[in-house]
């Protein structure tokens, strides 16, 4: 009862002429063949070696270009942007008023009016001074912050293609907390960011070596280091720097040496001035609007190194550039916020699920988004607990973790 | 595409590239002649993406030039570069969040400005690009949610969004089902036909017989053949070269050459013998 094996089943011939089989072939036997050929659901002439350049009119002139056709999502991107400056100056002027000396808004205007030469002062000196020289600069602070943090968040995923990327995950801002704190202890206070910005850079390297040093060494440029290797490289990399600026503290401070180890490990806005207004703001413009302009060039990397040199991208001296400008910002916020975590990674991933991953509406919009969401999470760090105040990269990490989580599991094809 | 210039098409000149140790290219000569199909053959590891890579710019050769027409490639500075050569490589990346008409538009990077956005020629030309590839239907879906062969159609989109001159396309019929892969490499000898020059890295020998103008046979970094394809696959150069035994025979219906491999080089194909297959359930019985 055996039956013949499919290898000696006689196999049914197509005819040689067989309409179909030749114009699969697309080859007509050394010439151009009568039969069209299907290119991608596009009835063109067939075309074979051989074939005719020039006989004919190419098949594609005969297909207009459909120009105009939109392509993205531009409109979505301005209305968005629009909404969020609205929504970030409305955020500032209503976390003014919160606090335990009750405000209105009214207030805050009359006190902005006041200050800027603009109107008579009618508020008393000290709702002024509430107004003026402790809530004001510390909402502009937790703005500039968290759009600083935001902004590097979304630079450093594209170079690094690496989901989980952000200055708090790969070590930077424990690396400017340590250069902010020796620099404090030793009082040179004036050098501050740049130390700060030094201890960024070099936990960068540090991180950005052991990352390639455990993927095999080939990994240099930074394009192929997996995800998993750097958030690892990353995490000892905050480890040691983390244990550092705690020590540093430990040993020359005086006071409330644990109050402060906390406010630089975990990230804190309390007793910012006008002078980090300067410092957060200012490296926010000064550095976060030339990133803005290098979106197409974060676009390129999207495909990895390879494509975006084939794109015309100069890919080391591009990164090397950019990461480098990223260590900067951090550590200009980090010189007056501690290390705040977990912003840079939640903003872009949030604004990726609007408008996409296009690094032009990607950029603006994290750092605006950034802003109001670190305003509204300082307000909460300082009123939740009233009259105490929590280091607010307390409620980052309370947010962040959990969307770190989500990351994890929605990228499950990371390595 | 067509213009004067590149008229001689692409000349590959004693370039020598290594890596750390390993020599990888070997002195290396090839041509392509403009508004040909070259076909780039050869076994694994015999430098075809190398080369590709060093006629794209992305690595640097140690000596030698790569000329398109009357332009020294490595003298172009990158934008340029990518303005005139546009590379497509096989992919296997992950989804990097764009739309399909946002990574073809991203094959105009190297005509924008660093502050100007996307003018609407450049719309136009990647709603041609989208087009040509047959992606219209899909402009909007996510690049993550796309078969193998359809990012390989969007890679190609992306790089004629490029407006290349010469246009090199590593293994751009992987992971393609057949009729996938003539639709392609039939695209590709349509782009040709528009004076397109275009270098593949090819695999399937008969595929590359039958489409191509001219091919160019690479082992350990060394052209060993190069030019017709029916000159140049003879049944002696793929014993040499892939270690194969093999038939060239001419294709019944297109007279193309067409290759029957017989076995690898020393032990031949086993020929199938019939297999009894397991006797039928007699009626009425199920297999529970």
């Amino acid at each position: 009862m055996t039956r013949p094996t499919p290898s000696v089943t006689p196999v049914t011939r197509v005819p040689k002429t067989g309409r179909r089989a030749d114009a699969e072939l697309g080859t007509g036997a050394g010439g151009p063949s009568e039969q069209p050929v299907p290119v991608f659901g596009t009835w063109v002439d067939a075309v074979g070696p051989g074939a005719g350049r020039g006989a004919g009119a190419p098949a594609q002139t005969a297909r207009p270009a459909r120009p105009g056709r939109p392509v993205g999502r531009g409109v979505r991107t301005g209305a968005w942007a629009v909404g969020l400056i609205v929504l970030l100056g409305a955020s500032v002027i209503v976390a003014v008023t919160i606090g335990p000396a009750a405000l209105a808004p009214a207030d805050v205007f009359a006190s902005i009016a006041a200050h800027l030469g603009i109107g008579e002062p009618t508020l008393s000196p000290l709702r002024d001074g509430i107004v003026w020289e402790l809530r004001m600069p510390r909402v502009l602070t937790a703005a500039a912050v968290g759009a600083g943090l935001a902004l590097c968040g979304a630079v450093m995923q594209a170079l690094t293609r690496n989901p989980l990327a952000d200055p708090y995950l790969l070590g930077l801002s424990s690396g400017a907390s340590v250069g902010a704190v020796i620099v404090i202890v030793l009082g040179v206070g004036l050098l501050l960011p740049v130390a700060a910005f030094l201890g960024a850079l070099v936990a960068l390297a540090a991180t950005l070596t052991l990352a390639a040093g455990a993927s095999g060494g080939r990994a240099g440029a930074g394009g192929s280091l997996t995800p998993t290797r750097t958030v690892l490289a990353g995490l000892a990399v905050a480890s040691v720097f983390g244990a550092v600026t705690s020590l540093v503290i430990f040993w020359s401070a005086t006071g409330d040496s644990y109050r402060e180890i906390l406010n630089w490990l975990l990230g804190s806005l309390a007793g910012t001035d006008w002078t980090s207004v300067a410092i957060a703001g200012g490296a926010v413009l000064v550095i976060g609007i030339p990133l803005l302009t290098s979106a197409k060039t974060l676009d390129a990397f999207a495909f990895g190194d390879t494509a975006a040199a084939a794109l015309g991208v100069h890919v080391g001296r591009s990164r090397a550039l950019l990461l480098t400008a990223t260590a900067l910002l951090t550590g200009a916020l980090v010189a007056v916020s501690g290390s705040i975590g977990f912003v840079g990674l939640i903003l872009p991933h949030g604004v990726r699920l609007i408008v996409g991953s296009r690094h032009r509406a990607l950029l603006p919009l994290s750092a605006l988004a950034g802003a109001i969401f670190l305003v509204w999470v300082d307000t909460g760090a300082r009123t939740l607990f009233d009259p105490r105040e929590l280091p607010v990269g307390i409620l980052t990490a309370l947010i962040g973790g959990p969307v770190f989580a989500l990351l994890l599991l929605r990228n499950r094809g990371l390595r | 595409m067509t213009g004067a210039g590149h008229a001689d098409g692409l000349r590959v000149d004693r370039v020598r590239f290594t890596r750390g140790n390993r020599l990888i290219i070997d002195d290396l000569d090839c041509t392509v002649p403009a508004g040909a199909v070259g076909a780039l053959l050869g076994p694994n590891g015999a430098g075809k993406s190398t080369l590709l890579h060093l006629i794209a710019g992305i690595e640097r050769a140690d000596a030698g030039a790569a000329r398109f027409g009357d332009r020294d490639l490595a003298s172009l500075r990158r934008r340029d570069r990518a303005r005139a050569i546009a590379l497509a490589e096989q992919e296997v990346t992950d989804a990097p969040g764009l739309t399909v008409a946002e990574v073809v538009a991203l094959g105009r990077t190297p005509h924008l400005g660093a502050f100007s956005g996307p003018s609407e020629r450049d719309r136009a030309i990647v709603a041609r690009g989208l087009e040509d590839a047959g992606l219209l239907d899909l402009a909007d879906r996510d690049y993550g949610s796309l078969s193998g062969g359809e990012r390989q159609r969007v890679n190609l989109a992306r790089a004629l969004a490029q407006e290349p001159q010469l246009l090199l396309l590593d293994e751009p019929t992987n992971h393609l089902d057949i009729r996938a892969q003539l639709t392609m490499l039939g695209l590709v000898r349509e782009l040709a036909r528009g004076g397109l020059t275009v270098l593949a890295a090819l695999h399937d020998l008969s595929l590359a017989a039958a489409y191509a103008d001219h091919v160019v046979v690479l082992a350990e970094g060394r052209v060993v053949a190069a030019g017709d394809p029916h000159a140049v696959l003879e049944p002696e150069l793929i014993r040499d070269v892939w270690g194969v035994e093999a038939s060239v025979i001419e294709h019944p219906a297109t007279g193309r050459p067409l290759i029957a491999y017989a076995g690898i080089a020393g032990a031949p194909l086993p020929v199938p013998q019939p297999v009894p297959l397991p006797a039928p359930l007699p009626t009425g019985e199920s297999l529970a």
